[in-house]
């Protein structure tokens, strides 16, 4: 049995806002139900429209944010009931890059003091500090000449490094990326997406990577998890998600990721109607079913429950078994 | 047989800066054709958006310098008066840009935007309004008649985008200059936009000049592909010559950097080392700092461009075939 590092438990987390000049409060479900494990040593990509919650996902995950309901298990210690001495062993377990590489660092920062301060601020003393970070700068085989640069003075891509280096430095068993290549040109996403590849092997991480790219996740992750509108809709192995789609959101984003081949191109393709909807107009039933080609009265009603397929794959949709590659 | 509707000639681009001037294009020529549709790509800071301004005289400071001519079914726009010029612009040539939020004026509506355009081709306020429900239902705008009469800020932006495009549409452009049109948006509502590009070009023969760093785009709906380096068209051909054929160590190693496979399948390529100083160009190929196959020759003399086949050439000194590094 492959051992679970984290399980998200009807993970929900919901935020309130207030609608126009009305006092009355309004929910947005930005995570309604989550309810997934991630376990040790896979990478898993999370993929899914602006605004369907990834990031929020993302920060509960990290506790910096509380849940409204459900539970994150981290190596099997409940979030909501860790003890202080647990959560202090968590934030040193988890890291996280977020996407934009300059919002990782601080601008008045070197890099060296950038690497060190997670460190320091967990009692090592400066000159051991110093060597591990020097260390985890050649891990992500950056010169260790930039230590005494400043953020402005470095690439985007030279960035996102030291962004890795730092969050290495702790030596974290599950590593959260969240856009990690998005704002990189080309030439320098290769480069990263292969360090993060080189530093999974050597040390056996767990990678949640965010990313809207499907041909990174093609590249990069073991599972997929297609998030709609809050919800978890699919996830399984990226093979199977990409090849043999079972939720029709999945099939929709499938056919819509840009191909890589010229000669794909006459093929037929099916284009997905309609715009990612908003979490604060939530249709009824299935979120999904105002663009759904697969729709019927029964989807407009009730919302869809998870199954669970014998070989693990999991789809939320009332009539998975119809949806086959368009 | 395909006529050429815009010519670029030997067009270099220098922006005066302090201390000197920023060689943001160099030497570029290419033709585009009638209803031909025509990208141009490269990482970020290469130059595409510094083309299709100087084409359109739109480039913001007043402080550059423009060499080389711009002919447009066969005129040089470089000679023309700005009163001239204000005649092409959104007639004949129509440009559409990355934000559109920064294109829409926000206290008019969205239909009374699109209907200026025509109502200055001396359609009347009626005809006008009426043709706007048609284009909005055209490029599959939901609710057309709501949206025409809804501010650009109520608009998502996908919505936005079929806006500019619907204002393209109604005076129907000889060119449409498309930079980066899609990057802003999630990829189920980018590939609605490029069909509605395909089915513009399609329908009226608009030629487009697809700006993108996206090569996933490029695969997807371009004819011919002229690839960027530092400021440089260093190779051009046709999708498929681009893509099958590649002859530029440049064109070549990116090929290899593009997530067109799984890790499984072996790790991407790699291009080491970072793009030179635009304001410290010496004479060589721009490339030579991070190429594999550099030679003496490239780091005194710019290299010439070759050709391959009537549609296809590169600038490199290598003489025959470059090897494959697989
Ligand atoms: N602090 C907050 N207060 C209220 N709403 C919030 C807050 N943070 C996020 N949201 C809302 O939650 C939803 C999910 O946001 P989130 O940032 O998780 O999306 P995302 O999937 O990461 O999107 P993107 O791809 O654009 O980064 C959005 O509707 C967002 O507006
Ligand atoms: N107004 C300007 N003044 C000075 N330099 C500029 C200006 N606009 C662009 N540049 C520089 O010119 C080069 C090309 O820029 P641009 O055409 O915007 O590239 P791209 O669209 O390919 O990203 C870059 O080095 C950029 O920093
Ligand atoms: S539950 Fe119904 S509307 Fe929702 S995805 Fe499945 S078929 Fe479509
Ligand atoms: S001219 Fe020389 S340095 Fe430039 S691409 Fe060709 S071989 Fe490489
Ligand atoms: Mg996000
Ligand atoms: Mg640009």
């Amino acid at each position: 049995m492959s051992e679970a590092v984290i399980e998200l438990k009807n993970l929900k987390k919901y935020f309130t806002i207030s609608k126009g000049f009305s006092t009355k409060k309004i929910y947005v479900k930005a995570i309604d139900d989550v309810t997934l494990n991630i376990n040790k040593g896979e990478i898993i990509g999370l993929v899914g429209e602006s605004g369907s919650g990834k990031t929020t996902l993302a920060r509960v995950l990290l506790n910096l944010t509380k849940s409204t309901g459900g539970n994150v298990v981290f190596n099997g210690v409940n979030l909501s009931k860790a003890t202080r001495n647990e959560m202090k062993k968590l934030r040193t377990e988890v890291a996280v890059v977020f996407q934009d590489p300059a919002s990782n660092l601080n601008p008045r920062d070197t890099v060296m003091n950038s690497i060190m301060r997670p460190l320091i601020l967990h009692g090592m003393p400066k000159k051991i500090a110093k060597q591990n970070a020097v260390d985890s700068l050649e891990l992500v085989k950056m010169d260790v000449r930039y230590l005494n640069s400043y953020p402005h003075q470095l690439s985007g891509g030279q960035l996102q490094r030291i962004a890795i280096a730092r969050a290495l430095v702790l030596n974290p068993k599950v590593m959260i990326l969240d856009e990690p290549t998005s704002a990189l040109d080309i030439s320098v996403q290769a480069q990263i997406l292969n360090l993060l590849l080189d530093l999974q092997e050597s040390f056996g991480l767990t990678y949640l990577v965010i990313t809207h790219d499907l041909n990174v996740i093609k590249y990069i992750s073991d599972k997929v998890a297609v998030m709609y509108l809050g919800k978890i809709v699919e996830f399984g192995p990226t093979e199977e998600v990409i090849n043999n789609p079972k939720h029709p959101y999945t099939e929709g984003l499938m056919a819509a990721s840009p191909i890589m081949d010229p000669h794909d191109r006459d093929k037929e393709k099916y284009i997905m109607q309609g715009d990612p909807g908003s979490l604060i107009n939530l249709p009824s039933g299935c979120h999904f079913h105002p663009r759904c080609p697969y729709v019927s009265e029964h989807c407009k009603d009730e919302a869809p429950q998870i199954i669970v397929l014998p070989d693990g794959h999991q789809v939320d949709c009332h009539k998975y078994a119809a949806v086959k590659s368009l | 047989m395909s006529e050429e509707l815009l010519a670029l000639n030997k067009l270099s681009v220098d922006y005066k800066v302090k201390g000197g001037y920023l060689s943001a294009v160099n030497n570029v020529s290419f033709t585009i054709n009638k209803g031909e549709i025509f990208a141009i790509v490269g990482e970020s800071g290469c130059g595409k958006s510094t083309i299709a301004h100087s084409i359109l005289r739109l480039l913001p400071e007043h402080n550059e310098i423009i060499k080389g001519n711009i002919f447009f079914n066969g005129e040089d726009l470089n000679e023309y008066s700005e009163k001239q010029l204000e005649r092409i612009r959104g007639r004949e040539i129509g440009m559409i840009f990355q934000n559109p939020l920064d294109s829409l004026n926000p206290v008019y509506t969205t239909g009374f935007q699109v209907a200026e355009g025509m109502m200055l081709d001396n359609i009347s306020r009626e005809d006008a309004w009426n043709r706007v429900i048609q284009i909005y239902n055209d490029v599959k705008m939901p609710d057309a008649e709501k949206r025409a009469k809804s501010f650009p800020h109520e608009l998502s932006g996908g919505m936005r985008q079929r806006v500019m495009i619907a204002m393209m549409i109604a005076r129907t452009p000889q060119l449409l200059i498309a930079d980066e049109p899609t990057t802003a948006l999630d990829v189920t509502i980018e590939a609605q936009i490029l069909n509605i590009i395909k089915t513009l070009r399609d329908e009226f023969n608009t030629a487009v000049m697809l700006i993108t760093h996206n090569f996933g785009l490029v695969a997807e709906v371009a004819d011919k592909v002229a690839v960027m380096y530092a400021g440089e068209v260093v190779e051009q051909g046709t999708v498929f010559d681009i893509f099958d054929n590649p002859k530029h160590p440049y064109t070549k190693l990116l090929m290899k950097a593009l997530p067109r496979r799984t890790k499984s399948e072996g790790r991407l390529q790699t291009i080491d080392g970072s793009v030179p100083r635009l304001t410290e160009i010496r004479n060589g190929c721009r490339f030579e700092n991070r190429c594999p196959y550099v030679m003496e020759i490239c780091k005194s003399k710019d290299p010439d461009r070759r050709i391959v086949t009537e549609s296809h050439s590169f600038c490199c000194h290598l003489e025959g075939e470059v090897r494959n590094n697989e």
